[in-house]
């Protein structure tokens, strides 16, 4: 390199080293420490005089005082480009099954491979032409990339209007060819390849504008889309303490949202739970694409026993590769287990750089770097006119399962649902455990919000008759107080839960779950008559049982209408008189 | 070369820090005090100041001692020439057996990357039916029997090391009182378990330092022995002790605490030793057993709590049993279908028999009026606590499922158990005389 800028270090301390230069440094570039054979990965993250404050992606055993540090004038980047699809990289964008291949079962460090090989081709389709007017983010060309058409596009860290002066024909090239050559307006030529670097830590802003997320991301659990609805381009966090099942959910959303491409990152969680994404996405298949899920799927990875400064850069690397995708104008969902390790890489570093603690330890920017990370999503109108989202969820491991700690406090201010699991539903083996009384959202369901406030009512007093009932005992309720909160219990068994295990159950998509609600409107809307609370019960027991059955039937089925067509008559043989029907309960 | 320093600036707890050139990070240095000579570790450098931990502690250390830089890391000898022998946690012998110098490794070494691991599929037998049948252990999981101090935990894990089928045992020991190490010998030793042992012990009276080297070498020691194809069970015990031992070096390094005293790097410093444990595709495993005590039964402690968070489930150990409800083998479902089909349902029936045998007894605390019913789940309940829940159990897992047919059938009628028929058919105790 020619502009290469050298230091030493002056000092050790954990994954934090201290390098001297002469020169000068920039702030979060890339910084290479060098010892002996290896290369070691660090980023510079505070200058102080002529110290440079660097952290080291890698273990940091046997560094001296004096070693040479490389700075490289980059900042931390991935490359973007067709073949990222189905891949799995670690937290700077390794290829993990590639190292694994070339060292064996361990990790080595200081070894880095590109994310997408140089040599790899792709057949290349143009749509522009010589003398075409584009900008930052245009599209090119395109490859096909498994099902996806991947678009080529206009560098996006070149500014201003740009003016194709050549245009590569149909063919096969190699990732870093040149394919367009575009001049700006000072009148100069830059070269565009298929695949471009961009810095991990900087939203990528090529689109005309962005917009407020409406439209529901359908998840297929009828619990988030009816009653915590995410947007597409929204956000949303699960916070949950451990065994309550975040991961699971988590998974269970990345095969069923209806969602173009689910980006995993995987940071500083079990390794086990990698492993079970790992082997079984490429033997899933997708219904909707007729091809395994891991066509759809990135999973960046860096497990909690892997370094902790390339744990901090692993969701910023997800984020950036989520927007190039959306910037192609796809729906893209990206799913970070969990935050919670993010935020503790930060504690951890911070700490080595003796800054003033906030609360629990937590640096005092912790806020503003959570607010921005989650700010990356949203729904953008691209400059052709059509549109991608990048939509965020990622789940928080409270302290304690302490709700009350600061990065699920830090995390509630800036997204826009919330689904708070509960040890107590998850305990009592109710999937999936999001608390139906805590957890709120801000976007659109996809059910009749009426309705869904009807619901919700229900489930409140319920509740409320549920504590009651524990003081004064089943005797002293009313009736009429029994009988709602049977029909809380109702909402909740039949609604609320749902059997992951049954193929049809698993996952409800909009249009069934509006015709279910429907039913259950009707059934909480409408005055029950009964002798006493055990006719309450029973007949509810049975409402549940029929229920159930019914939504592991395939809609519009002979079966689904026939069992239908038995829940009403229940519900009809029990109801007061009509005129009744739309009194208020 | 190595250089000997004498120029010790400042000694704090059991940190001193020497003027020293050339050192490498997590170098092993020797400190020759007048009572004898010490090792310890660069954990920080800053210019020419280099702060080491000692091992021994720095009782006793004059800053005019001398200082002598090793030129590499923490290794320890890992051979068969192990087995059956026992360690401190400095890595020298405790019995009287010679120091081990050959075929040194590093200690704390790379991870696994992940794209090597496979999904768990074997499980390992205990001949304990809380673990056999309710909450199956498997070969790479990693499970901590969460404790309130005072239960008997390393019996239990005596017990496990006497009894599972694993080709190797290996036992970390931090903290432990001097009885329970000599326990723990004299148990395997009585069972002839000890020539398939290797212990790190880290006695209470010995420095805080090396309470911490004794998962590290005790983990890398089993992954040179699972690299070979061995099937190696690690049981360390007890982890708390570890991270109190975190805590105390962080706070004399003047970290700053982040819950309750403990470092911002707890739950790193506690994965980083739980994920080492791991099934080798094409070599042997490593299971990690870890005793955690949970100080005041308070499971939000931060010990346990970011442990929960690591492991594959938990073991409540209460009332010297394993507790049927909280514990939890998240990996048991990779297993216990492939066991005997009636393995699950064995687990759940039970499970939820116990259940209710649990609110029973409420009710009679209460002194509500007893049903037939609750009767019967009052004979099936104190059946199930004296012979299933025992932990000096060894029963293997078909013998432990017909118990569990044989208590049932002691008790109830076939349909009330809710089983299904073809499964009654052809388990339920045939010549069975139900006493009513």
């Amino acid at each position: 390199m020619i502009n290469s800028r050298y230091g030493k270090i002056a000092g050790i301390n954990g994954n934090m080293i201290v390098a001297e230069f002469d020169d000068y440094v920039i702030q979060n570039e890339v910084a290479y420490v060098i010892h002996n054979e290896e290369r070691l990965k660090s980023e510079v993250i505070r200058v102080r005089g002529n110290n440079a404050e660097l952290q080291v992606y890698e273990d940091t055993s046997s560094l001296r005082i004096g070693e040479k540090v490389e700075f490289s004038g980059e900042l931390l980047s991935v490359e973007l480009g067709p073949g990222l699809l189905g891949q799995i990289f670690d937290g700077l964008q390794n290829p993990l099954p590639q190292l694994a291949e070339k060292f064996g079962f361990f990790l080595k460090r200081g070894e880095y491979l590109e994310a997408l090989p140089d040599k790899s081709k792709w057949k290349f389709t143009p749509t522009v032409k010589k003398d075409d007017k584009v900008k930052a983010g245009d599209k090119l060309g395109f490859v096909d990339e498994g099902i996806f058409k991947h678009w080529i596009m206009v560098p996006f860290s070149l500014q201003g209007e740009l003016e194709i002066v050549s245009i590569a024909d149909v063919g096969t090239y190699a990732l870093k060819d040149t394919i367009a050559r575009l001049k700006d307006a000072n009148g100069q030529i830059h070269s565009a390849a298929m695949q471009q670097i961009w810095p991990v830590k900087i939203p990528i802003t090529a689109y005309a504008e962005k917009l407020k997320p409406l439209e529901p991301l359908t998840t297929k659990i009828r619990l988030i889309d009816s009653f915590f609805p995410v947007a597409r381009g929204g956000t949303y966090c699960i916070p949950g303490p451990f065994g309550s099942g975040k991961t699971v959910l988590q998974q269970l959303i990345s095969k069923h949202a209806e969602i173009d491409i689910v980006i995993i990152a995987a940071c500083g969680e079990r390794a086990g739970e990698v492993v079970e994404t790992l082997r079984t996405f490429p033997e899933i298949i997708d219904t909707k694409t007729n091809k395994p899920l891991m066509e759809r799927t990135v999973i960046i990875c860096n497990t909690s026993s892997m370094p902790v400064a390339a744990r901090e850069s692993s969701v910023y690397t997800a984020v950036t590769i989520a927007e190039y995708y959306r910037q192609m104008g796809l729906n893209v969902l990206l799913l970070a287990d969990s935050t919670s390790r993010w935020a503790q890489a930060m504690r951890e570093m911070s700490g080595r750089l003796e800054e003033i603690p906030g609360e629990e330890a937590f640096p005092a920017y912790l806020e503003t770097r959570i607010a921005s990370f989650y700010e990356r999503a949203g729904i953008v109108k691209l400059r052709d006119g059509s549109f991608g989202s990048v939509t965020i969820g990622g789940t928080v491991s409270p302290a304690g399962g302490n709700f009350e700690e600061p990065v699920t406090q830090s995390t509630l201010k800036v997204v826009g649902a919330f689904h708070g699991l509960s040890r107590d539903r998850s305990n009592a083996r109710k999937y999936p455990a999001i608390d139906p009384l805590e957890s709120w959202s801000k976007y659109r369901s996809v059910v009749d919000e009426a309705q869904i406030i009807k619901g919700k009512q229900i489930l409140k007093k319920a509740n409320e008759i549920y504590q009651m009932m524990k003081v004064i005992g089943e005797e002293g309720t009313s009736l009429e107080d029994f009988t709602v909160y049977m029909k809380g219990e109702f909402i909740d068994s039949v609604y609320l839960q749902q059997n992951a295990f049954d193929e049809v159950d698993a996952a409800t998509d909009a249009e069934r779950q509006r015709y279910v609600f429907n039913i259950i409107y009707e059934v909480i809307n409408t005055q029950l008559d009964f002798k006493d609370k055990t006719e309450s019960r029973k007949s509810f027991q049975v409402l549940i049982q029929k229920f159930h059955e019914w939504n592991s039937l395939e809609m519009q089925s002979e079966d689904f209408n026939k069992k239908e067509k038995e829940i009403k008559d229940i519900v009809a043989g029990k109801a007061k008189q009509k005129q009744n029907n739309e009194k208020d309960l | 070369m190595k250089k000997t320093y004498s120029r010790i600036l400042q000694i704090s707890g059991d940190v001193v820090t020497v003027e020293a050139e050339g050192v490498g990070y997590r170098e092993l240095a020797e400190i020759y005090i007048k009572t004898g000579k010490s090792l310890a570790q660069v954990i920080r450098m800053s210019g020419q100041k280099v702060y080491l931990q000692v091992f021994a502690g720095s009782r006793g250390v004059s800053t005019g001692d001398k200082v002598r830089f090793l030129n590499h890391p923490m290794r320890i000898s890992c051979s068969e020439n192990l087995l059956g022998r026992i360690f401190n946690g400095a890595g020298l012998p405790r019995d009287n057996g010679p120091a081990l110098t050959e075929n040194l490794i590093d200690i704390g070494g790379p991870p696994v990357n992940p794209a090597k691991r496979i999904i768990p599929r074997k499980m390992i037998r205990t001949g304990i039916p809380m673990i056999d049948v309710f909450n199956s252990l498997v070969e790479s999981q990693k499970l901590p029997i969460f404790s309130v101090p005072g239960e008997p935990y390393n019996e239990l894990l005596a017990r496990i090391a006497m009894q599972t089928e694993v080709d190797m045992i290996i036992l970390g020991g931090m903290g432990l009182k001097y009885d329970d190490y000599l326990f723990f010998r004299n148990t395997l030793e009585e069972h002839g378990a000890l020539s398939r042992a290797i212990f790190f012990v880290h006695t209470a009276s010995d420095p805080t330092v090396e309470c911490l080297l004794v998962p590290d070498m005790a983990l890398a020691v089993a992954e040179q022995f699972a690299l070979k194809g061995k099937r190696v069970l690690v049981l360390l015990t007890d982890m708390t002790n570890f991270a109190d031992s975190l805590k105390e070096i962080s706070i004399t390094m003047e970290q700053i605490p982040s819950n309750r005293g403990y470092p911002g790097d707890l739950y790193s410093q506690l994965a980083a030793r739980y994920e080492k444990a791991v099934d080798f595709d094409t070599a042997g495993s490593i299971t990690i057993l870890a005793v955690t005590t949970m100080p005041g039964d308070d499971v939000t402690h931060p010990v346990p709590d970011n442990t929960g968070y690591i492991t594959e489930g938990q073991f409540y150990l209460r009332n010297a049993t394993i507790e049927p409800f909280g514990s939890l083998s998240r990996l048991k479902q990779q297993v216990n279908d492939k066991t005997r089909k009636d393995h699950r349902t064995i687990m759940d029936t039970m499970t939820q028999l116990f259940a209710q045998y649990r609110e029973t007894l409420e009710k009679m605390a209460m002194g509500f009026r007893m049903s037939e019913w609750d009767a019967k789940l009052l004979k099936y309940g104190k059946a199930f606590e004296e012979k299933m829940m025992s932990l000096t159990a060894d029963i293997p897992l078909e013998k432990a499922l017909d118990l569990g047919w044989q208590i049932m059938a002691e008790s109830f009628e076939p349909a009330e158990t809710g089983i299904k028929s073809i499964l009654i058919e052809e388990f339920w105790p045939k010549n069975n005389n139900q006493k009513k």
